[in-house]
């Protein structure tokens, strides 16, 4: 029987959420690393129990997690990300320049074909791979050795790396995405990196030619079209066709491009879904009412997503990784919020429940669809 | 054997009582309890200490009868009292964050 299992990653813990194809009853498992903020859980394409996470803390540091039975258990693994050499300078929020300085994980992204092979993104921004099931980790040094690495600078959350999206045609072609230096793609299995930032603008960088420096807060790919790409930047929905190469805006009727995460749907590559908020100062949504936008037109035309979702008093976030699509005959979208509800939806986005209301903030929301 | 407790986060990432017992054959210094506390738990590497320099994690604390060693040099030896097994050495999260 297929079904879905939602990893959750919280300021205090890790959640599983599984369900069957109906996706109406939900079992809730957890916390795991309870008092660990999990920045992200994620799962392998090749093995579906093989599940990783990626716990850690003020105090405490960076820890790795590791089931091999989708979740039930966990050990942990290596979590030394120690950088390639000498790792130099970026600038600090001042302007002045500060060395690379290993804070945590943000995202891991495991490979589609090998369960031992998973990617890393990591504060302060860098690119990790381990090809042992998390037992060591290793720089990909050519991103962070970017000639523009003093140039970039951290956002609100650190200078980190949090999107990583690898070509399902093109083994060797990487996308990165950094707070705030923007999108970087390697064509050759990240030994070499480009800049991917032309027509995005953004204010306090005058030049709309500028490499970097663009607060670019998720991307977002249907594997049927590689060379579409998707991107909710601080402010501002854009599109790419050329993978990368030239961006345009796509933010049409938003009531606000402000907004952390974005998704497309697993059927439809021109479905785009994003949670708009009020803006960089006012993290919820406009009015107080929480709605997902729903563009079947690859963008500029949006339609309010609304049923089922608080209309009023609502004053949550929903962060950069906390939204995703299940792959079922009939899509289902999932996210979190700050407030610690995960809503779902089993038929792309017109109908909205929650499957928990009352968890940590949630930082990361990732779906596994059962076969 | 040298007495270590241990913070409830890693009592949990180690699966261990809130006390361990060590046998440190050398001098008992901060440096060669902590070897020994990763070396029978891997997974408290770099949760302590930075594992390339070794240098302690900011918010981590020690203690022991009664005393901040805290900035202690690492191959100080430890009071006698931690060195004989009366009295444990503590590790323990600063207080922050409310």
């Amino acid at each position: 029987m297929s079904g879905v299992r939602v990893l959750v990653g919280t300021r205090k813990g890790a959640f599983i959420l599984t369900s069957d194809e109906r996706r109406q009853q939900w079992a809730v498992a957890g916390p795991h690393f309870p008092g660990w903020e999990v920045y992200h859980v994620a799962g392998s394409p090749a093995d579906p129990d093989r599940l990783y996470a990626a716990p850690s803390g003020g105090w405490f540091g960076q820890v790795i997690q590791r089931s091999d039975d989708g979740g039930a258990t966990w050990d942990p693994v290596g979590n030394d990300f120690a950088y390639a050499g000498e790792p130099g300078n970026h600038q600090w929020y001042d302007g002045t320049l500060r060395p690379w300085e290993f804070t945590r994980v943000w995202h891991l992204e495991p490979s589609p074909t090998d369960k031992d092979t998973v990617y890393a993104g990591v504060q302060d921004a860098a690119l990790f791979r381990t090809t042992d099931g998390g037992a060591s980790w290793h720089e990909l040094p050519g991103l962070r050795e970017h000639g523009s690495g003093p140039q970039w600078q951290p956002g609100a959350g650190g200078m980190c790396l949090h999107t990583i999206i690898l070509d399902p045609e093109n083994a060797e072609r990487i996308f990165v995405a950094i707070s705030a230096a923007g999108v970087f793609r390697t064509d050759d299995g990240g030994t070499s990196w480009e800049p991917i930032n032309q027509g995005l603008l953004s204010d306090g960088i005058p030049s709309p030619a500028a490499e970097v420096g663009h607060c670019v807060h998720n991307l977002a790919m249907h594997p049927s079209r590689p060379q579409t790409l998707f991107m909710q930047k601080h402010w501002d929905v854009m599109r790419s066709d050329d993978s990368g190469d030239h961006w345009s805006e796509i933010s049409g009727n938003l009531p606000s491009d402000f907004g952390f995460p974005i998704a497309v749907h697993a059927h439809e590559p021109e479905t785009v879904y994003v949670v708009p908020i009020t803006s960089d100062s006012h993290h919820f949504p406009p009015d107080g009412r929480l709605r997902v936008y729903r563009s079947r037109t690859g963008g500029n035309t949006w339609e309010p997503l609304t049923n089922g979702l608080p209309q009023e008093n609502c004053y949550v976030n929903v962060l950069r990784d906390a939204m995703a699509v299940d792959t079922l005959a009939e899509c289902g979208i999932y996210f979190g919020t700050t407030g610690g509800q995960v809503y779902a939806s089993a038929d792309s986005g017109d109908n909205w429940a929650p499957i928990v209301r009352d968890l940590p903030a949630v930082l990361s929301v990732q779906v596994q669809t059962l076969s | 054997m040298i007495r270590v407790e241990l913070p409830a986060h890693l009592r949990q990432l180690a699966r261990c009582e809130r006390e361990v017992q060590l046998e440190v054959d050398a001098a008992v210094t901060q440096r060669a309890v902590l070897d020994a506390l990763e070396a029978r738990y891997p997974a408290l590497r770099g949760t302590i200490r930075d594992p390339v320099t070794g240098v302690r994690r900011p918010f981590v604390r020690l203690y022991a009868c009664e005393q901040d060693l805290s900035h202690e040099p690492p191959d100080t030896p430890l009071p006698g009292a931690v060195a004989d097994g009366t009295q444990p050495l503590l590790i323990i999260g600063a207080m922050a964050g409310g």
